[in-house]
């Protein structure tokens, strides 16, 4: 492409002045000298931390005696002794599972509000960002007010149409159970909007001649939507909730805030135990033996994520 | 056919679709209440309990969605003269300011080259960017910080404008080739033939055109800033130097104490403005976030 771009431009210069080749027209360097600092500065701030936490992992590194001794993989044969590690685990895998279909099938029925057209719009597209946009901490405190053990306006609720008796509560952070349930909706909440704005704009993708085609052709609505709509907005749809999963799946703010892993480790995620083992715990090596468990996960992630946007850049 | 059918159906017909129409108009409107709601109503419970007395508030049996007792300003001024509310915004603020500075510095050039200079890497070389989007936080923490003491950062909300980029970078490199590539060729060929070299061309002609992309990437670079949590736990301790997002929780929880006005004021102080903000660009981000996927 390049020859082709540079061509007519050479072609037009022949009668100007001798034509200056300044190391800026020459695109090869040009690409280089743009690339360079960000390249440099990615290599330098996660490569090389990369590395350094397959090191750490290996090593016998505590906060306390920061020298470096290679213990090989008797890190990692620890963390798969410790049943909180497999706790941990699973309910990453069981908070991901979840709030990922809960989050792209949310995210639809929004992006499908936020494209149609109607008054008052403005408004509820700011109420619907707001999940998104507010700093996740201080969402999930509100979110902790909300569910708080006495005084819970669900609560107050619940006592009011008088499915709770009197000075009664639910405990939403407090039974196991609940507290799992209580962490996937402020998951959901707070990530479905994401999954919205990039579903919306496969939405606003859509040319709209095809749909017009189909409903000229006689399609109903539910024919459209799964036969036109859907198939068409389908790696859109892989994108986000894949996104969707990877915030997820890597996110502690908002079991840190809630629930500290509590009650008895039921809502412990590789990524907060990791962090109460390498910065709170202080033992650096176990913490990145523990975090590294999240890597091939996400790699498999990736690849499904790359592999779905190859299907938008082909059609 | 239709001739012969006469107009009897036909106002049926057209009856009934008005009738489908008024009744989706008022479907639209009612989902769509109910999920502004859905989304926004932690928040209104917030703003409700931002302006509780104590004695309204600590009450069980008292309606928890009214003030049963006149609602105070007291907590909210707390939140500015007694903690440290203010300086978390300033830091927030700045840092978010000089993260998007830098982001835009290094990203446009590079986000130019990946998509405009048709190097035979700049393919591998743009999913490689990607991915490094996909590296979280939490696998890199626990050796960036070791990292950030090594380079006497430690405890300095300086050490987070160092990190910040990791995140913003790649994102932003990824959004601003979608916006480069919905830019016809055109435009710089044009430009150089009259005279100016590529860099000229680029500042002249392709800056001012992907100028809505800019803005894209500053919102959302900012947004994905003040909602950091990680990093900032984990590399900052002393309260002069915390954001926002660990600022207010440490601060205004004591133990078990909780100044649940003040931390809900403090919510709801630093949500609008941003959610506000971002919503005036939406409809940039959304037609970046498109391009960026489909003409990729």
């Amino acid at each position: 492409m390049s020859t082709e771009t540079a061509a007519p431009t050479d072609a037009a210069k022949p009668s100007s002045p001798p034509y200056r080749r300044r190391i800026a027209d020459r695109d090869g360097a040009l690409a280089w000298i743009f690339l360079l600092p960000s390249v440099v500065y990615i290599v330098a701030l996660v490569a090389v931390p990369f590395v350094l936490a397959i090191a750490f992992a290996a090593s016998d590194v505590t906060a306390g005696d920061p020298s470096f001794d290679f213990v090989g993989l008797t890190n990692f044969a620890r963390v798969l002794d410790d049943p909180v590690f497999w706790r941990s685990l699973g309910n990453t895998f069981v908070f991901t599972g979840i709030s990922m279909v809960l989050i792209v099938v949310f995210g639809k029925v929004l992006a499908n509000i936020l494209v149609a057209d109607f008054r008052g719009k403005w408004i509820v597209r700011f109420c619907v960002l707001l999940p998104w946009t507010t700093p996740v901490a201080l969402s999930s405190i509100s979110w902790l007010w909300l569910l708080d053990s006495i005084y819970s306006p669900i609560d107050w609720l619940l006592r009011a149409v008088g499915l709770l008796g009197p000075g009664e509560n639910m405990y939403w952070l407090g039974e196991p159970g609940l507290a799992m349930t209580s962490v996937i909706t402020v998951h959901v909440w707070r990530l479905t909007p994401l999954a919205a704005v990039i579903m919306m704009a496969g939405l606003v993708a859509i040319p709209r001649d095809i749909e017009e085609a189909a409903r000229v052709d006689g399609a109903g609505y539910w024919r459209r939507m799964f036969e036109v709509t859907v198939p068409m907005v389908m790696p859109v749809i892989a994108v986000a909730a894949l996104f969707g999963a990877i915030f997820t799946f890597t996110d502690m703010a908002v079991v840190r805030v809630l629930t500290r892993g509590g009650p008895n480790d039921a809502t412990q995620v590789l990524s907060s135990w990791a962090f109460y083992r390498g910065i709170e715990g202080g033992d650096v090596a176990q913490g990145a033996a523990v975090a590294l468990f999240l890597f091939p996960l996400l790699l498999a992630a990736a690849v499904a994520i790359l592999r779905a946007v190859r299907r938008i850049e082909v059609r | 056919m239709p001739g012969i059918i006469g107009d009897a159906p036909t106002d049926e017909l057209r009856r009934t679709y008005a009738r489908r129409h008024v009744a989706g108009r008022i479907g639209v409107y009612a989902v769509a209440i109910l999920v502004a709601l859905g989304c926004a109503g932690p928040f209104l419970w917030s703003a409700i309990t931002a302006f509780k007395q104590n004695r309204d508030l600590y009450n069980p049996a008292n309606n928890p969605f009214v003030y049963n007792r006149p609602p105070t300003p007291d907590h909210m001024t707390y939140l500015f003269t007694d903690t440290a509310f203010g300086t978390f915004a300033w830091n927030t603020l700045w840092v978010g300011v000089l993260v998007v500075l830098i982001t835009l510095v290094l990203g446009l050039p590079a986000a130019y080259a990946l998509a405009r200079l048709d190097r035979p890497w700049s393919g591998p070389l743009g999913i490689a960017i990607f991915l490094v989007y996909l590296v979280p936080p939490s696998l890199l923490f626990l050796s960036l910080s070791r990292m950030v003491v090594g380079v006497g950062l430690q405890d300095s909300t300086w050490s987070l404008v160092l990190v910040y980029p990791t995140i913003t970078i790649p994102v932003s490199i990824w959004l601003l080739m979608g916006f480069l590539k919905a830019i016809p060729r055109d435009i710089e060929e044009q430009a150089m033939v009259d005279g100016h070299s590529r860099f000229g061309a680029i500042v002249r002609a392709v800056l001012p055109l992907v100028f809505p992309g800019i803005v894209a990437v500053v919102v959302f670079a900012f947004t994905l800033t003040a909602s950091e949590f990680i990093y900032a736990l984990a590399f900052v301790a002393p309260t002069d130097s915390m954001t926002v997002s660990t600022g207010v929780p440490t601060q205004l929880v004591r133990g078990d104490v909780f100044f649940w006005q003040s931390l809900q004021a403090a919510t709801v102080l630093v949500a609008l403005p941003i959610a506000f903000v971002f919503n005036l660009f939406l409809d940039r981000f959304v037609s970046g976030f498109t391009a960026g996927a489909v003409k990729g």
